[in-house]
């Protein structure tokens, strides 16, 4: 069986597929047309590191969908505490299941998982690894806003280097073509594996660290949280947090259509005075989870999201 | 000093392997890859940085009694892949074997990443490194996807 471990398991088609099925769901999304695609079957939600966004939105997901979900719950009180690892808490799981959701600490852990499981994985996050069901409520998000995914100008900033959605997402983007720029500081760039993955694979990559300088003529600009921790001395955390934090003045020269993106949780990278311009798109994109991973249920379940919904109110 | 001498240094052998061309000073290392240690019953005859013309220097590795088999060779091609291996029976080289690698290492080393989910030793599924480039040696893990430095992955040999 073949979960979404990395953006690789889906060709272009699939995702095109799968964010045109997602548009379909949104009234069920909202709870406006109850539409039990999935019911009797059920996603274990197995997040070994604390989630708000992803969890709850795979549940919602599922629960919308008609679905079920059972938890692997606070890891502190599972069996993983007693020492099981991760190849037995799957096999566990997977007679439990029909599909996993699944957020790891370790990198690498959702392909291992997906090798010793029946039932297909998505992967939720795994280390500085993968975070491909993030990257698809991004694209949806893209897409939403710029009707296309072709050949956009697109400005990843902040923490390159620790943050999975970037990494994930700058391999998709790449596939559509996109012009990527990389606005980091130093001690946060991007790794360099990824960069030349990514310019292998014909993107056109630039790497900076001036953010402002770089949002004029983009299309997307993507924040992400600068961590204090990853700083030796707090002066350089400070200087380096200064640098990438975006206010609504900094938005007057940009293009009307311009879209804020970030994955949330935010701290100061994106000032609040940013919420109410045109251009933030932070809070439709947390909601964006909850479509995007209804449509990828559909998707490795093989489940058919039908060409036109109808249906009763809730 | 000839080939043929370097050869010479130990006696032939009746049945068994011989590994030629190992990377000098890498001998010990190889038969530690193939589990040949002083627990093994069968004579094992090891020459160290002999003169080679191909290579400066090398090491060879004569097993009496054993045949090493394709796939405990191809555990090499980390450490010697361009050694050269004689099957030997009745004095004669009955066979010649090269080191093959395939398209994956299994079971041969360890990620060198050190959050990569194999640095759990208790997880019992197999450790994979993918190769994608030969020359020069490029290898990736299956699960975390990282490239691997091959100096530490010397110390990773399973």
């Amino acid at each position: 069986m073949t979960g979404l471990i990395t953006m690789d398991d889906l060709t272009n088609e699939q995702i095109l597929s799968i964010l045109d099925a997602a548009e379909r769901l949104l009234p069920v999304a909202r709870g406006e047309i109850y539409l039990p695609l999935l019911q009797g079957r059920i996603l274990g939600n197995l997040f070994f590191e604390p989630s708000t966004r992803t969890r709850m939105s795979f549940e919602t997901a599922m629960k919308r969908l008609g679905g079920d979900v059972v938890n692997l719950g606070d890891v502190k009180t599972s069996s993983v505490v007693k020492g099981e690892t991760l190849f037995d808490t799957i096999q566990m799981v997977d007679g439990y299941t029909d599909i996993i959701a699944m957020r790891h600490p370790r990198q690498g852990a959702a392909q291992y998982a997906q090798d010793a499981a029946r039932v297909p994985i998505l992967n939720g996050g795994d280390g500085a690894g993968h975070h491909p069901t993030q990257t698809m409520l991004d694209l949806f998000t893209i897409k939403q806003a710029h009707g296309r995914l072709e050949g956009l100008k697109v400005v990843l900033a902040g923490d390159l280097r620790y943050g999975r959605t970037v990494h994930s997402l700058s391999h998709a983007l790449t596939r559509f073509g996109c012009e990527l720029i990389f606005a980091s500081p130093d001690l946060l760039n991007m790794p360099e594996e990824i960069v030349s993955d990514l310019r292998s694979n014909g993107a056109n990559v630039v790497e900076t660290e001036d953010l402002y300088g770089s949002m004029a003529d983009a299309d997307v600009v993507y924040m992400t949280r600068i961590q204090k921790e990853r700083f030796a001395d707090e002066d350089e955390y400070a200087r380096c947090a200064g640098a990438y934090k975006l206010h609504a003045r900094h938005l007057s020269d940009v293009k009307q259509d311009m879209i804020v993106m970030h994955p949330l949780p935010r701290v100061d990278e994106v000032d609040p005075s940013v919420d109410n311009t045109r251009h933030a798109r932070y809070f439709e994109q947390a909601f964006n989870g909850v479509v995007a991973r209804m449509a990828l249920l559909c998707h490795l379940l093989g489940v058919t999201v039908p060409a036109k919904i109808e249906g009763g109110a809730l | 000093m000839s080939n043929e001498h370097s050869m010479r240094r130990v006696t032939a052998i009746r049945n068994g392997t011989v590994i030629d061309h190992i990377p000098s000073g890498q001998a010990m290392r190889v038969l530690e890859m193939l589990g040949i240690g002083g627990a093994t019953a069968v004579p094992v005859s090891l020459v160290m940085n002999v003169p080679s013309k191909k290579m400066g220097s090398k090491d060879i590795i004569k097993v009496e009694d054993r045949e090493l088999t394709q796939s405990e060779l191809d555990r090499l091609a980390l450490v010697a892949p361009d050694a050269r291996v004689a099957i030997i029976r009745a004095y004669s080289v009955a066979e010649k074997l090269s080191i093959n690698l395939g398209e994956e290492l299994v079971n041969v080393v360890r990620c060198t990443f050190s959050n990569c989910i194999t640095t759990n030793l208790r997880e019992p599924q197999s450790h994979r490194l993918k190769v994608v480039q030969r020359d020069p040696l490029q290898l990736r893990c299956h699960y975390c996807g990282r490239p691997q430095n091959l100096g530490e992955l010397a110390n990773n040999v399973l």
